[in-house]
């Protein structure tokens, strides 16, 4: 499969190819030998009990958390040993499990720091804004929905609007790549589903994968489900198939049958 | 904030302008120690207030400012081919390599800012490299506090020792004694002071300084935005080391001296007392904080000499548990409760 | 010009500036392991040890006055780190530069307690006759070596203090729910532990620590208002180089700072040495940025 990965050429589809990851925490097999593939564009939803080994994949793919073996690809370029900030230069963005805003920043600075493309260190100085990326956060400003939020600060947000934000920052990086680690974790159900319509009107530009533990909202969403057991793969389908695999349903020891009722 | 506090700057330019028709001449020579003091604090609130980074030895910064002007004050004041009194007692027969080019004025002004600035920059690089902040960080700037003051000490033959470099005589040409010296340095420090305010306003409120926030609050955030986080630390490093160069500097021309006693651990963390009894968040406050907290130090000092340290102690204590926002904090809250009223909420100004 | 008893001199003196390094240290450790927050006035608890030692030797004079000193001084800087711990430490909780700030705030205000106290000039304690003894070597290689007793003693102290915190964390029940709120302070909170309890009991046990090194540090020269002051940015090194949260850490690191320091003193002053230190430091830390030993990496703070 190396070979084969090491190859790739533009017309590849896959934007990203992790290949036999492993992760180990002082003998403690986080993620164990673990393969995915994602199209571009396409949305993937990575489900798994707690302890499953998703929010370790994501610090993997972004390079907070370091592999023992295996290999990230991204478009082609192994990216397993680069540090974070290359990483995101490359075209991926994380958003975190807690609100990761920035909380003294007004919300419109927040989004401007993200949608910077000129990320080198001697070109900060300086108070211009580039015109088209003040277009561009007022875009994203307006498809989360808070225009009129733009110069509160972060802090002062509700948790949702922290969570949507963040979103915008993902999105105003450019990243081609997003990986939203429970992006409705504290939303209620109207919340849950503003977002689920929010991410797929991202796809076709971003390929975005998603972890989540709330099935309404996986369903919602729609797209291909990936299952992760112990660090290791377990299953691949549509949320059909995988609602009525019997090895899911095993792993989560009858969670989703209470989850359903 | 309300108009009339905002144009307060304006009154205090005035009284800073006229100062020397104003106070004694003794008084005026400690508002000019306190205003190149000043600088420091300046610098302090870029790192420690937008940067979030608490160094505990801007001593060695201050140290070589002032070193470098005084090695140069001391050359420039030996007849030809003599040297320094300290030197020949410890029997050195020629000048270390290292001192010579401190004797051409034009090295001298640039190693001010640049000295502290290069040895800034290059070992906040050396520890922000790796990733090694908050209290860590801190601990490791004391620990250089204490080298370098130390080394200072035991280093009599070419620093002078424990007395430091004194007894100046002239500066570009200059005589020091004349009765207008005292006057023109002060409005040079005046004009330093204002200089710095304006810079670290144009940085704070710059691209810059809205990064260097945003790393305070969440470095790794940032960092998976896809910014390097490192280099915009160690320029605000750099920069808040070349700002207390500076003010050492200026105030080895005021006192007249520098000795290790100004630079060591204690003198380094007393820099950070007057910026956080003043607000670490700002500019006018780290100013009047270094004022305040230095004049209140000569008064007791000289009333009451045992008193003054359990009075440093207590403010440390109180200003951090019950003012973190310093006295600079505590004017805007009582300014803005009134004007909250009138104005709309939530427009929290930073 | 390296002749043996002066490197094996050197060498000895290593472990016992070790051991200081270790007495004066571990509470530190212990507690920033816990709570993230170090106390500057960790060196006023030395300083405090070896005035309470002082006070004993005045009262019970005898070769046994250094025993019944050391828990004296134990629970006398346990107290005050208790006091310090519920009135500072506590209110600045989850602010670790504040809390340096404040602390080093006490920090000033006990030097000159002591100041008022006992006068600048520093008190003396006679160490008893049998610790008054070296041990020297007359023939042999090492001929000229001299190994002083209460350097010895030192080391005694050091290691009995080692063992008996090793035990009192992985056998008794509190150092068992210090390692649970070392683990996961949230977790440990959610399942009833008193979290509070813990970083008190803990707290008092290291400024306690410190005393014990206080009685040490008596013996080897006079107590001043600022003896603690030398020892404590030592001790500061000794916990970056450590790593968080182990003892076994602190340990290692103090035994390289200790060797470095003495080692480094064949060469050169006291002076340079001490640079020399700090830029060991620095450049351990570029190749381990999480000190000797972390069970979590700093690396990330969050």
């Amino acid at each position: 499969m190396n070979a084969a990965l090491a190859n790739a050429t533009p017309a590849d589809p896959f934007i990203l190819k992790v290949d036999g990851i492993t992760v180990d925490f002082d003998g403690f097999k986080a993620i164990d030998n673990f393969s995915m593939t994602l199209e571009r564009g396409q949305l993937r939803v990575l489900i798994g009990p707690n302890g499953a080994g998703k929010s370790t994949l994501c610090d993997t793919i972004i390079g907070r958390v370091r592999a023992a073996s295996g290999h990230v690809w991204l478009n082609g370029e192994d990216i397993t040993a680069l540090p974070e900030f290359e990483i995101v230069r490359r075209g991926i963005c994380r958003k975190f499990q807690t609100p990761g805003v920035l909380p003294s920043l007004t919300v419109r600075d927040n989004l401007a720091l993200a949608a910077r493309r000129d990320r080198r260190w001697w070109t900060g100085f300086g108070h211009a804004v580039d015109a088209t990326e003040r277009v561009r956060v007022d875009e994203i400003l307006a498809a989360i929905g808070l225009e009129d939020r733009a110069t509160t600060l972060a802090g002062l947000l509700a948790h949702g609007e922290k969570q949507w934000l963040e979103i915008g920052m993902v999105v105003a990086t450019g990243a081609e790549l997003l990986l939203l680690d429970e992006p409705t974790a504290g939303m209620g159900p109207n919340e849950t589903s503003r977002t689920a319509k929010l991410i797929k009107s991202l796809l076709g530009k971003h390929a975005v994968l998603v972890i989540d533990h709330d099935m309404k909202f996986v369903e919602e969403l729609g797209g291909k489900v990936t299952v992760m057991h112990q660090g290791k793969f377990l299953k691949q389908g549509t949320v059909e198939q995988i609602r009525n695999d019997p090895d899911v349903a095993a792993v989560y020891l009858g969670r989703s049958e209470r989850e359903e009722a | 904030m309300p108009k009339y506090l905002s144009q307060l700057w304006i009154v205090a330019l005035v009284l800073a302008v006229a100062a020397p028709w104003l106070i004694s001449s003794y008084e005026l020579s400690l508002l000019g120690r306190f205003l190149a003091m000043a600088i420091l604090a300046i610098g302090l609130v870029l790192l420690w207030g937008e940067a979030g980074i608490l160094s505990l030895g801007q001593g060695v910064f201050f140290g070589l400012g002032g070193y470098a002007i005084a090695m140069h004050m001391k050359l420039v004041s030996l007849p030809e081919g003599e040297l320094p009194d300290f030197m020949m007692w410890s029997g050195l027969d020629a000048l270390p390599w290292w001192w010579v080019p401190f004797a051409n004025p034009v090295f001298a002004l640039v190693a001010v800012v640049a000295l502290p600035a290069i040895v800034g920059a290059l070992f906040s690089w050396l520890v922000f490299r790796r990733r090694i902040v908050g209290t860590y960080f801190s601990l490791i700037t004391q620990a250089l506090a204490l080298c370098f003051a130390t080394l200072l000490v035991s280093k009599q033959d070419v620093t002078g020792g424990f007395n430091g470099l004194t007894d100046f005589k002239t500066l570009f040409g200059q005589d020091l004694a004349s009765p207008g010296a005292p006057i023109a340095l002060y409005f040079v420090t005046l004009g330093f002071v204002v200089l710095a305010f304006l810079g670290a306003r144009w940085l704070i409120g710059s691209r810059y300084g809205i990064l260097l926030r945003a790393t305070r609050d969440g470095e790794n955030r940032v960092r998976f935005l896809g910014y390097n986080t490192t280099p915009y630390k160690v320029v605000a490093f750099a920069i808040a080391a070349a700002l207390a160069g500076l003010g050492g500097a200026l105030f080895t021309l005021h006192a007249g001296v520098i000795s290790p006693a100004l630079v060591g651990v204690v003198p380094s963390i007393e820099m950070i007392v007057w910026v956080a009894v003043g607000g670490r968040y700002s500019l006018w406050g780290a100013v009047a904080g270094a004022l305040i907290v230095n004049f209140a130090k000569d008064e007791i000092s000289s009333a009451l000499p045992e008193a003054w340290l359990y009075v440093l102690g207590a403010v440390f204590i109180l200003v951090v548990t019950l003012l973190p926002r310093g006295i600079a904090g505590l004017v805007r809250d009582l300014a803005g409760r009134r004007a909250l009223v009138a104005t709309k909420p939530q427009e929290v100004q930073k | 010009m390296m002749d043996l008893p002066l490197l094996v001199g050197q060498v000895f003196n290593g472990f016992s500036v070790a051991s200081l390094f270790i007495l004066a240290t571990l509470g530190l450790a212990l507690s920033f392991g816990l709570m993230r927050v170090i106390n500057m006035a960790h060196g006023e608890m030395l300083m405090l040890g070896g005035y309470l030692a002082y006070l004993t030797f005045l009262l019970v004079p005898g070769p046994l006055a250094i025993l019944i000193a050391l828990p004296v001084a134990f629970l006398g800087a346990a107290a005050l780190g208790a006091v310090l711990e519920v009135t500072v430490i506590h209110r600045l909780a989850s602010r670790p530069l504040d809390t340096l700030l404040a602390t080093w705030g006490v920090s000033l205000i006990l030097q000159q307690a002591a100041r008022s106290i006992f006068g600048a000039i520093g008190v003396s304690v006679t160490a008893p006759g049998w610790l008054n003894h070296t041990i020297s070597i007359a023939t042999g290689p090492l001929a000229g070596l001299t190994l002083p007793a209460t350097r010895i003693f030192i080391m005694v102290v050091a290691v009995a203090v080692l063992l008996a915190l090793g035990l009192f964390i992985t056998k008794s029940r509190i150092g068992l729910l210090v390692r649970a709120v070392n683990q996961d302070r949230m977790m440990a909170a959610a399942s009833g532990i008193d979290v509070r309890r813990v970083d008190l009991v803990v707290f008092s046990l290291g400024t306690g620590i410190a005393g014990l090194a206080g009685v040490v540090l008596a013996l080897l020269g006079p107590v001043t208002p600022s003896v603690g002051q030398s020892y404590i940015v030592p001790a500061f090194l000794v916990v970056v180089l450590g790593g968080l949260g182990s003892m076994v850490g602190t340990t290692v690191a103090a035994l390289i700072l200790g060797m470095v320091s003495a080692l480094s003193q064949i060469f050169l002053d006291v002076s340079t040495s001490q640079v020399l230190v700090l830029l060991f430091v620095i450049v351990f830390l570029q190749f381990r940025p999480q000190g000797v030993i972390a069970v979590r990496s700093r690396a990330l703070e969050d």
